[in-house]
């Protein structure tokens, strides 16, 4: 079937192109339903992005709610077998409480999961179609990569648990190294050990330059993973595309390797998230490994100019002869114009051309 | 072209002074006049004044891509923002403050007056405090006079409103100054512009603490 790309709204197109870059990869396809048992949320109520879960009791007075996450019934429906892989993506709407509105919003998330024997290569499978999703929405974008464990393994090497980690990991998350200097002298943190926390705030634009800097922080085996993955995007050509930072720290409770969010310009929140989420998986009771990330397309209508400057091409005035005006409606959006009859020429709508029936040809109005 | 959202007042006017020093001028914006966006192409800036309880929200949803927030703002909306440098300017405390022969006692629920409700929740919360917020919008000093509320959370620069109020502060819940805040997206994409910002900001502050 042929598509006219003119009727797709942003997201839809994206999500279009999105599904045809998955399905190459051979991701199949994964429907939810719409209500979920409430009881698996709250079961793993710290994996969701936002606590509002929106509930209701079905007819038979179970709990349901209207789901807020997709990756937790992924998880729930496939089999934990150590040898296979799972690769699945989904094209859903969720709901949940956005960011700075703080309401419910129903959120297009288009995603996908790969879930079983996880090793090097699908981690960087995975990474690349993250990239190249963030490609399709548009050319200028930047991802940010950080290794949760690399993070884990230092904060325990400080002996920083529990309160103490969750402020600190809100200062790294916020860049605020002023915060961390206050932080670890009331702690009675050594200005040594602060340095190190230091290292997690920073930016770093080449591989070369994070591995040099965290080199001196950890001599933990997987920064040598996280080393390996970055110098796999550097070889498919991923270069300018991201940075080193470590400041992507959410989820610390689920996550337990590489995490990474992507930005595309003049959309002011990250539209891509994703990582290695064991942890998660061992919660849940799976022995296997698991890696996905979800792409939201919510804010793209807003922020990418709009395709189309009228609302319809053409305004065909009616004429007397409804079957005639039939006719001519038919034949003028053969081209794919859109054409619509009215009484009159109205003002509250944007046209192209405004046109009219005379002796049963079509006779040109004036122009808006 | 950076857009930097300042916040109106006098705090805004000592903050666009060391955004001059740092290279970012832009004249106009000490005309006398009602205007509210000011450009310097050359310089590559804009500037807007904003209400500084709003500059977080400005940034935060990336109509401005840096701005300086009240450490008091950040903390009560928790905007998602990098907060990249303490600029140790407007400095004061948010404090807990009541009259002087208050006591507190733990056996009723503490009536807190404040406009800060996030900040007074979670401090009372970690104390494990039962406590009831009134939240208002302005002369919350009145507020145990009146006998409105017990005590006070709010923000207190020299204690003289508290002291004509006969009103004392009791503990400090946080420090307060202004903080250079960015959005996260626009750092991914001017970071070279805002680490520039940065760094000159940081070395002022240093400079004047030496």
């Amino acid at each position: 079937m042929y598509i006219d790309e003119k009727l797709l709204k942003n997201d839809e197109e994206t999500v279009y192109k999105l599904r045809k870059l998955y399905r190459g990869y051979g991701y199949s396809r994964y429907k939810m339903s719409k209500f979920e048992e409430y009881d698996l949320y709250v079961k793993n109520k710290d994996f969701l992005i936002s606590d509002g879960v929106i509930t209701f009791t079905d007819t038979s007075g179970r709990l349901l709610a209207l789901k807020p996450d997709v990756t937790l019934s992924i998880i729930n429906n496939c089999k934990d077998g150590a040898e296979q892989v799972h690769k699945v993506y989904y094209n859903e709407n969720v709901y949940r409480i956005s960011g700075s509105s703080h309401t419910y919003k129903e959120i297009m998330q288009t995603g996908l999961e790969c879930i079983g024997n996880i090793g090097l290569y699908e981690i960087c499978e995975v990474i690349c179609l993250a990239l190249d999703s963030l490609a399709l929405i548009d050319k200028n974008y930047v991802m940010q990569l950080s290794h949760i464990g690399i993070l884990n393994g230092v904060l325990s090497d400080l002996k920083i648990f529990d309160e103490n980690k969750k402020e600190i990991l809100h200062l790294i998350s916020s860049k605020n190294d002023g915060g961390i200097e206050l932080f670890c002298k009331e702690k009675g943190i050594s200005e040594e050990n602060a340095q190190k926390l230091k290292a997690f705030t920073k930016s770093y634009p080449t591989v070369q330059s994070a591995i040099t800097a965290l080199s001196s922080v950890t001599d933990s085996p997987e920064l040598k993973e996280f080393e390996e993955i970055l110098n796999v995007l550097i070889k498919r050509g991923y270069e300018d595309k991201f940075t080193i930072d470590f400041s992507v720290v959410g989820g610390m409770k689920y996550y337990s390797g590489v995490v990474f969010k992507g930005y595309i310009n003049t959309i002011p929140t990250s539209v891509c998230s994703g990582g290695q989420y064991d942890k998660l998986m061992r919660k849940m009771g799976r022995s296997s490994s698991a890696i996905g990330f979800a792409v939201y397309l919510d804010e793209l209508n807003r922020f990418k100019a709009e395709k189309n400057e009228y609302d319809v091409d053409t305004l065909l005035i009616e004429n007397s002869d409804i079957a005639l005006t039939l006719s001519i409606a038919q034949k003028l959006s053969e081209n794919g114009d859109s054409v619509r009859v009215c009484k009159s020429i109205p003002d509250n709508i944007r046209f192209r051309r405004a046109v009219t029936i005379k002796d049963g040809e079509v006779v040109s109005l004036e122009n808006d | 072209m950076i857009n930097v959202a300042l916040p109106k007042g006098r705090l805004g006017e000592k903050v666009y002074d060391m955004f001059e020093k740092a290279g970012f001028s832009c004249p106009s914006i000490k005309e006398n006049n009602r205007k509210l966006i000011f450009e310097n192409k050359e310089a590559g800036v804009r500037y807007f004044w904003v209400k500084p309880s709003d500059v977080a929200i400005y940034v935060e949803r990336g109509a401005a891509d840096i701005g300086v927030a009240g450490k008091d703002i950040l903390l009560e909306y928790n905007p998602d923002v990098y907060e990249l440098l303490d600029l140790d300017i407007g400095k004061c405390r948010m404090a807990v403050a009541a009259k002087k022969d208050f006591r507190d006692n733990p056996d009723t629920t503490l009536r807190v007056a404040t406009k800060f409700s996030n900040i007074a929740a979670k401090y009372y919360s970690e104390k494990c405090r039962d406590i009831d917020i009134i939240h208002l919008n302005g002369s919350i000093e009145i507020a145990p006079i009146l006998e409105l509320s017990d005590v006070i959370v709010d923000i207190v620069e020299t204690g003289k409103t508290l002291l004509e109020n006969d009103l004392v502060p009791f503990e400090t819940i946080a420090d307060i100054s202004a903080r250079l805040i960015s959005n996260k997206s626009s750092y991914q994409f001017k970071k070279d512009i805002i680490e520039k910002v940065r760094l000159s900001l940081a070395k002022q502050v240093s400079d004047k603490n030496d």
